[in-house]
């Protein structure tokens, strides 16, 4: 087994907010295997997004990563920690679209409205490497074909506001890979599309991390969708992270019970007709608000439990 | 302030039936309306059939225009004939409107420095300037004029207002636009960076110069240089050029002059908008810094100066591209106090003494002129928009 290509080690990210220092994320680890796809789940504000924008460094005022480190380890060249790198080293900005890339959540307002889509693509690859325009521009077209996009003549010179949704999302998506990045970041890619269209980029993004064998850091909050695309699942919750495991084990025998509440609120887990279990409800009066360090498993889970639950979890 | 002051109406008076020079009143007087197209009898019929005549006509060729697919420019300089014949009649109206005329403010000047005017005098004034005709025939006269590129006579200063104005409205471009070139140089720079750098002391600091810039009225800022000017470093501030070039003719030196005296009034002029413009752009910036797709271009590995420049920036101007015709009118408005302030030969002095007087036809001409301008100026900006925001090429 290779090193991964990312390793997070408790990473802490505040917010200075009008009314106080707010924690976004607190003692956050995990890895990132290469070659795999790594699913992010949490209900919405549990840091998911905060996390991914650490590994690129976007986290902007008020917002500050206060500690931890974030190393990440290229295919060729040394590994380095993301966290340390200052403001303008130039391996920030190779990391940025280079090696690490993202497709963001909302494909409207993700892209320039007042510059054309081959213009937006091609300026990915100009930024990292030494091409002409046109040559840029050539590129950019055979990736826009590769994730579906057709006509490209024409559509070069097309201005987002032409084009659907699921369009947008397959040109960010192109953005995204016309660098071959070692890792393709995905911030709920398809929670703002329409079911059909959902199922495509899903498939598109799957198939294209087969071929270009990238590793793929996949946010989203619904577990039905972790199970489609996911190799590792890692669970967060209000800054920390629950669960660690493989798609199977966290699906198939969720250790946290905060892991199992998110399980039996997935739609078509319940018989038709049926209400939907609440986490709340599921949890019950497990205590899943206060922190727990994160233990590692004799199978190589890892999950944060109380003590007296984690001795009955390492027994069974 | 009536520079057509009692001498210089006496020597007019007399030569009332001889054929004057081009463009003056009494030569139209004698041939041009009285073979016209409407007869003086019925003259309310003539002016309801040449009415009539030109709407229908209007009405084809709007017709006409709207079939042919014209390039937007052109389409939108056609659109401008209404408009501009609209506010003709506005300002016709507005300054025709307020009882009295040149011949009542001028007979006034006359009574009161004693001189007698009889009734037939006052008659045969009236009759030079056009001013016993039917209004109707009156704002013809001076469309009709103004459309071929004569202006008119201007009855305070006994001169053809063509003569009068080039020079002056040629002062008053050159103020307004590089005031308006100074408010940009000045204002996008430091806006994007107090937008940049928020709430740094440098924001701090640019806010509140902005503030004392915003809130100082121009002619108070054109005395204040006036007062420094004169009492700290012994020079005199105003007018355009120094006394020994203001009649010479152009050269190198002369121009170099102007350049030197130019900076006062553009700075005065110009420092309200600079103010404004550097605020709005400061919060547009930051509006747009926020959004979602500069943190795509961002995570692309886009440079910082190279973010700011090439994607906010942009859109953050929209909003002044789009009024630059509009900044066109505040300025002019600005330009018109601080010139009389600065004794600068603009065109602002003179247009607020022709409406003093009533004097029609160079007051007229002259805001004429300027809704020409600012109708151009709105035309440019729109030109410019959808040059910057594609989503606007629809229509
Ligand atoms: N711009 C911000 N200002 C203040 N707090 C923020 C900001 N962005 C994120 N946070 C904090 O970080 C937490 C996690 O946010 P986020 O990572 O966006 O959640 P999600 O898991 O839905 O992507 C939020 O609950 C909030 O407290
Ligand atoms: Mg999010």
């Amino acid at each position: 087994m290779t090193a991964p290509v990312l390793a997070i080690r408790d990473l802490a990210v505040e917010f200075k907010t009008d009314t106080g220092v707010t924690p976004a994320l607190s003692g956050v680890s995990f890895d990132v295997p290469r070659g795999q796809v790594t699913a992010i789940v949490g209900e919405s504000g549990s840091g998911k997004s905060v996390t991914a924008n650490c590994v690129m460094r976007l986290v902007q005022p008020p917002g500050r990563i206060t500690g931890g480190s974030i190393r990440f380890a290229p295919d060729a060249g040394d590994a380095f920690d993301v966290v340390k790198l200052a403001d303008r080293d130039p391996r920030l900005y190779d990391l940025r679209g280079g090696h690490i890339s993202m497709v963001f959540q909302e494909p409207m307002t993700a892209l320039s409205p007042v510059h054309d889509i081959g213009g937006q693509v091609a300026e990915a690859i100009l930024c990292h490497r030494d091409i002409g325009k046109e040559a840029a521009r050539a590129e950019a077209a055979q990736m826009l074909e590769r994730v579906g996009l057709d006509d490209m003549e024409r559509r070069m010179g097309m201005y987002p506001f032409e084009f659907s949704g699921g369009m947008r999302q397959r040109v960010v998506i192109a953005m995204a890979l016309v660098c071959h990045p070692e890792v393709l970041i995905c911030d709920e890619p398809t929670t703002a599309l329409d079911v059909t269209i959902q199922a495509e980029i899903l498939t598109l993004i799957r198939s294209l991390q087969h071929e270009l064998g990238n590793s793929v850091i996949f946010i989203t909050h619904d577990l039905g969708v972790v199970a489609q695309i996911a190799d590792h699942v890692v669970v967060m919750y209000q800054g920390r992270v629950l669960e660690i495991g493989t798609v199977r084990q966290v699906l198939k025998q969720p250790l946290h019970p905060y892991t199992r509440g998110l399980l039996q609120a997935i739609p078509g887990v319940v018989p038709p007709g049926e209400r939907l279990a609440t986490i709340a409800s599921v949890v019950g009066d497990a205590d899943i608000e206060t922190p727990h360090p994160l233990v590692a498993l004799a199978d190589g889970r890892q999950v944060s439990l109380p003590p007296a639950q984690l001795r009955r979890v390492a027994r069974s | 302030m009536l520079r057509a002051s009692a001498p210089g109406l006496e020597r007019k008076v007399p030569d009332m039936d001889k054929p004057t020079d081009r463009g003056g009143p009494p030569a139209d007087d004698a041939d041009g309306l009285s073979a016209g197209p409407v007869e003086n009898a019925e003259p309310r019929r003539g002016i309801a059939r040449l009415l009539r005549a030109t709407l229908a006509r209007g009405r084809l060729l709007c017709a006409a225009i709207a079939r042919i697919r014209l390039p937007y420019a052109v389409r939108r300089m056609l659109g401008m004939i209404p408009t501009l014949a609209f506010i003709s009649i506005i300002i016709f109206v507005v300054i025709q409107l307020p009882p009295g005329d040149i011949v009542t403010s001028t007979l006034d000047r006359l009574q009161a420095s004693g001189v007698e005017v009889s009734e037939e005098q006052v008659q045969n004034l009236r009759a030079q300037y056009n001013l016993d005709k039917h209004p109707a025939l009156q704002y013809l006269h001076w469309i009709g004029g103004f459309v071929v590129g004569d202006m008119g006579y201007s009855y305070m200063f006994a001169r053809p207002v063509n003569e009068l104005i080039w020079e002056r409205l040629g002062y008053t471009l050159l103020i307004t636009i590089s005031a308006m070139l100074f408010t940009w140089a000045v204002a996008v720079p430091l806006g994007i960076y107090s937008a940049v750098r928020q709430y740094s002391i440098t924001d701090y600091t640019l806010t509140a110069i902005a503030l004392v810039g915003l809130a100082t009225p121009p002619f108070l800022l054109a005395l204040v240089f006036l007062y420094v000017g004169f009492e700290v470093f012994g020079i005199p501030i105003g007018g355009l050029f120094s006394p020994e070039y203001r009649e010479a003719p152009w050269s190198m030196e002369r121009l170099g002059d102007l350049l030197t005296h130019l900076w006062i009034p553009m700075v005065v002029v110009g420092l309200g908008s600079t103010a404004v413009t550097m605020r709005i752009l400061r919060a547009n910036l930051l509006d747009e810094l926020k959004k979602p797709y500069v943190v795509t271009a961002r995570a692309k590995g886009v440079r910082p100066a190279r973010l700011v420049l090439k994607y906010p920036f942009r859109i953050a101007i929209n909003p002044f591209i789009s009024t630059l015709g509009l900044q066109l009118p505040a300025l002019v408005s600005g330009e018109a106090i601080v010139s009389i302030v600065l004794n600068l030969p603009t065109t602002g002095k003179m247009l607020l003494d022709a409406l003093l007087a009533q004097d029609m036809y160079l007051a007229g001409s002259v805001v004429m002129l300027l809704a020409i301008l600012i109708l151009l100026g709105l035309l440019l900006s729109d030109l410019m928009l959808a040059w910057i925001d594609p989503r606007i090429r629809y229509e």
